[in-house]
């Protein structure tokens, strides 16, 4: 009953437990990165069987050139159009970054405002809705129209891309507040500033990087789409000139560097995650 | 000892349900007085939830009139006169235990305003949770949660706890040891406890006094007085003396 009986009691029952955890702490996660290895070297002996069968495909059935390259001839590409490849990069990966963070934006904003202001709901919502249904391919002349051949019609094509899944994850997270942490709230008299700050921005942080991991995917393809409208530098372009021109390996080589661009954003958006919501990966037990 | 604290006047309270009236309180009235520990005794869905809820602020009443330390509950709550605690812990899953605790602190500036108000790592002490501040909510157990979210009730200094079920989702063992926590937490701090339950023997290990609801619409069926001395001792739990508060308040329950 007196303080020292304290820690000994409900506690007593769990510290073990989570003493446990502590120390085995460094185990769980090396175990995890152990897993982690192997689940790697499956996922990369499958991509190389792939790349075999097509090599043994190719050369076995003697496929021209124009019409698919081996993964070889791919390699060769890379390295010879190295040059070509890296300055038409460089483009896409800036209509491809600026789109992602002008469409997250004004979705993550747009979203903020639903949540307080239901005429801005009721307004906006139906509108976003009725864009997204337009057909991309058909908004991007329109844009280039308005917009010109620099990089806003691209950057305008990618962020809209992102715009629409954010809204809606974003608007989705900030009103999945658990109703009895609201009650806390008002019981703490907090100002709906707090109730944002402490509580929605947080809970809707693991729905907005789902979104955005969708987004960054998307804004790629954005930027590509812009470019095959009309322009005359990017991966974009790049695509639809080695494909007039039967320069089918490069096109491949494009693709390549397409695909690792989209990995790579992917890649850091998870990064970011994993920093931004920690609290979601509880440490130890629940995960193995 | 003797100054009320809540004063509950006539209340009534009807939810609108599915077009029509759903009546959950009858004609309420209860007076708690200063220090002492009232739990609200009564089935499940009964309405003892509302009416603390009530008591709160959280709710307005339909009909009837609420008073709290003199004040409306609207006023009680702004001034923090009221610390709750749920039947789940509600802790922010992003904020470690410490940060949990000191949440009130963060809100309205509140710590800024209340030098006086206790140190949330003393108020872990007091729960007996010392070691866990820079835990995440998730490494604990249930129990332990409950732990934090009562500490986090006691950061504002508030005169009144109120208490909707906080054990009922826990296990018998746990919930018998955050009993005797809460007994010892309520001489030291000595303030005034409305305990919301659905077991006859905890309202009487814990009570000063248990008001028994009747089912919907709940109006106050019995009010009894536990008359057992503090300290109380889990041995007591076997006396004859407890047994005949609990035969008296089942029998309060089940038979109007």
């Amino acid at each position: 009953m007196t303080l020292p009986a304290a820690p000994s009691t409900p506690g007593g029952a769990v510290e073990p437990r989570s003493r446990a955890r502590r120390a085995g702490g460094p185990v769980g996660p090396a175990k995890r990165r152990a897993s982690g290895w192997r689940h790697s070297l499956v996922s990369i002996g499958a991509f190389l069987a792939v790349l075999a069968a097509w090599q043994g495909i190719v050369v076995g059935f003697h496929v021209p050139v124009y019409l698919a390259p081996s993964p070889l001839m791919v390699v060769r590409a890379l390295r010879a159009e190295s040059h070509t490849l890296l300055v038409n990069t460089w483009p896409t990966l800036i209509e491809t970054v600026g789109g992602f963070i002008v469409g997250n934006l004004v979705a993550i904003v747009a979203a903020v405002g639903f949540v307080h202001n239901r005429t801005f709901r009721q307004s906006v919502y139906p509108l976003a809705v009725t864009v997204r249904t337009l057909p991309i391919v058909a908004i991007s002349p329109i844009l280039v129209l308005l917009l010109g051949n620099g990089y806003a019609p691209k950057i305008a094509i990618a962020a809209l891309i992102t715009f629409f899944p954010t809204l809606v994850n974003m608007a989705d997270g900030l009103t999945a507040v658990d109703p009895q942490a609201l009650e806390l709230m008002h019981v703490l008299s907090a100002s709906r500033w707090e109730v944002f700050r402490y509580l929605r921005w947080p809970t809707s942080l693991p729905y907005l990087f789902s979104a955005l991991r969708i987004a960054s995917t998307a804004s790629l393809l954005g930027a590509i789409v812009g470019e095959w409208i009309g322009s005359n530098s990017g991966l974009g372009y790049l695509i639809v000139a080695a494909t007039y021109d039967y320069r089918t390996p490069l096109l491949y080589a494009t693709m390549a560097v397409a695909s690792a661009l989209a990995l790579a954003m992917f890649g850091a958006i998870s990064i970011l995650e994993r920093y931004a919501v920690s609290w979601r990966q509880p440490s130890g037990v629940g995960a193995d | 000892m003797s100054a009320p604290a809540i004063v509950v006047d006539g209340v009534s309270m009807a939810f609108e349900h599915e077009g029509s009236p759903l009546h959950v309180l009858e004609n309420v009235s209860l007076t708690v007085t200063d220090g002492e520990f009232l739990s609200l005794l009564g089935p499940s869905g009964c309405g003892k939830s509302t009416l603390l809820r009530l008591i709160a602020d959280v709710l307005a009443p339909t009909s009837g009139t609420i008073s709290v330390l003199g004040r409306s509950p609207a006023q009680a709550r702004r001034e923090r006169n009221l610390g709750i605690v749920f039947q789940q812990p509600v802790l922010l899953p992003w904020l470690s235990v410490e940060d949990n605790v000191a949440l009130p602190l963060r809100i309205g500036r509140w710590g800024a305003r209340h030098p006086d108000a206790p140190a949330p790592p003393a108020l872990l002490d007091l729960v007996g949770l010392q070691g866990f501040e820079r835990a995440r909510p998730a490494q604990l157990s249930g129990g332990m949660q409950q732990r934090v979210a009562i500490a986090r009730a006691l950061v504002n200094n508030s005169p009144i706890l109120l208490m909707d079920e906080p054990f009922g989702a826990l296990d018998a063992i746990t919930r018998d040891r955050l009993n005797e926590e809460l007994l010892r937490i309520w001489t030291e701090t000595r303030r005034t406890v409305v305990f919301v339950t659905h077991s006859i023997p905890e309202a009487v290990y814990l009570s000063t006094r248990v008001a028994v609801l009747s089912s919907r619409p709940a109006g106050i069926r019995a009010l009894m007085e536990i008359d057992l001395p503090y300290p109380r001792q889990p041995e007591m739990r076997d006396t004859p003396r407890f047994t005949r508060f609990t035969a008296a308040l089942r029998n309060a329950l089940e038979h109007p």
